[in-house]
């Protein structure tokens, strides 16, 4: 009960985000995506191989979508039955991915013979 | 307390009836319904184009299919047109929650101006997007059809993967394209509005909220379409 309080005042608090606050996010969002340039255009794949190159990509974009859902979509500042109703639908999207690469792996095997 | 005592307490807890435990208004929470189902259109043609991709011997190498600045030059510049396209797209979506911050303060001006930028980013992305598909165009890609042998080797594909990398690219930045479209229509309306001092009279800017959210979607899945036919 108590904490469920705590929980509104906090989110009456936040409900605008500052002009300061808005541009940080701006800026973390331009520094990720100049971070995933330079790991595509500056470092060769002799250093980084390019799987390794695509796991920091996915890792990456993860970070920016986290922060445009959270702070610019303001999915952060809403009641924690809203963010769990919203991201908890997102299991599916995982078990479609895993289903995706198994038909896809598949479809490879059979393609060097 | 006796059981009677009990059941005559007032639940105060948020699914305890009485009151909306999202505590979102109701045109939110059908804008946020409305982006969950667009994320799982999105997601399924990004898995099957991952799943393809996954499944071929060879791809298009996208460093150097986009290799063209329009207008500037056509070949040597990887990346560089797209990465323009990205910075004016999570531009635009940071005069969008400017908008709405000001919205927030109820100050007319403020909306209108930061709502004006929006558009004008929005305008600049399908601008772009138009070029680069153009581009592509005159090099031989569109739907249904590749370049010639000679190119497609310099690009490590096969016609194999190169018609799946054609038909899924230009499908899914369209259909991402033609969100921005929407995007744009609906933000023109909205300026329109405001300027009309809709907003004004409601006394409140909820609007802008909710079209931000529908605009910053875009942004979203841009930076995964982004990712997976740039980057990886």
């Amino acid at each position: 009960m108590s904490a469920e309080h705590s929980n509104l005042e906090h989110a009456e608090q936040h409900e605008t985000m500052s002009k300061s606050q808005i541009w940080k996010v701006f800026f973390i969002l331009l520094g990720v995506t100049v971070v995933e340039f330079i790991f595509a255009l500056a470092i060769p794949d002799s250093i980084i191989p390019q799987h390794f190159k695509n796991f920091a990509y996915i890792i990456l974009t993860l970070v920016k979508a986290f922060y445009i859902v959270a702070f610019f979509m303001h999915l952060k500042f809403e009641k924690y039955t809203m963010i769990v109703g919203v991201t908890l639908s997102f299991i599916f999207i995982i078990y479609f991915i895993i289903l995706m690469l198994t038909e896809g792996n598949y479809l490879h095997q059979h393609m060097n013979v | 307390m006796d059981t009677i005592a009990k059941l005559d307490e007032v639940k105060t807890s948020p699914w305890a009836g009485g009151r909306s435990p999202f505590q979102v208004e109701y045109g939110k929470l059908m804008m946020w319904f409305f982006l969950l189902s667009d994320a799982f259109t999105f997601s399924a043609f990004l898995i099957y184009y991952g799943a393809q991709r996954f499944s071929k011997m060879t791809w298009p190498d996208p460093d150097k299919v986009f290799q063209s600045i329009p207008g500037i030059t056509d070949t040597g510049a990887p990346l560089v047109f797209v990465g323009i396209m990205t910075f004016i797209l999570i531009a635009s979506s940071v005069t969008m929650v400017l908008a709405v911050e000001a919205g927030h303060r109820n100050s007319k001006k403020e909306v209108i101006w930061w709502m004006v930028a929006t558009i004008i980013g929005g305008f600049m992305f399908l601008g772009c997007q138009a070029l680069e598909w153009s581009h592509l165009h005159h090099e031989g890609f569109w739907w249904g059809a590749i370049p010639g042998p000679e190119v497609l080797k310099e690009l490590g594909a096969d016609t194999v993967s190169a018609h799946q990398f054609a038909n899924l690219f230009f499908t899914i930045t369209g259909f991402h394209g033609f969100h921005v479209f929407t995007g744009v229509l609906i933000n023109v309306i909205i300026l329109f509005m405001t300027m009309a001092g809709v907003f004004e009279k409601r006394g409140h800017y909820l609007m802008i909220e909710k079209v931000g959210l529908y605009w910053h979607f875009v942004d979203l899945v841009w930076v995964f379409v982004f990712t997976f036919f740039y980057l990886v």
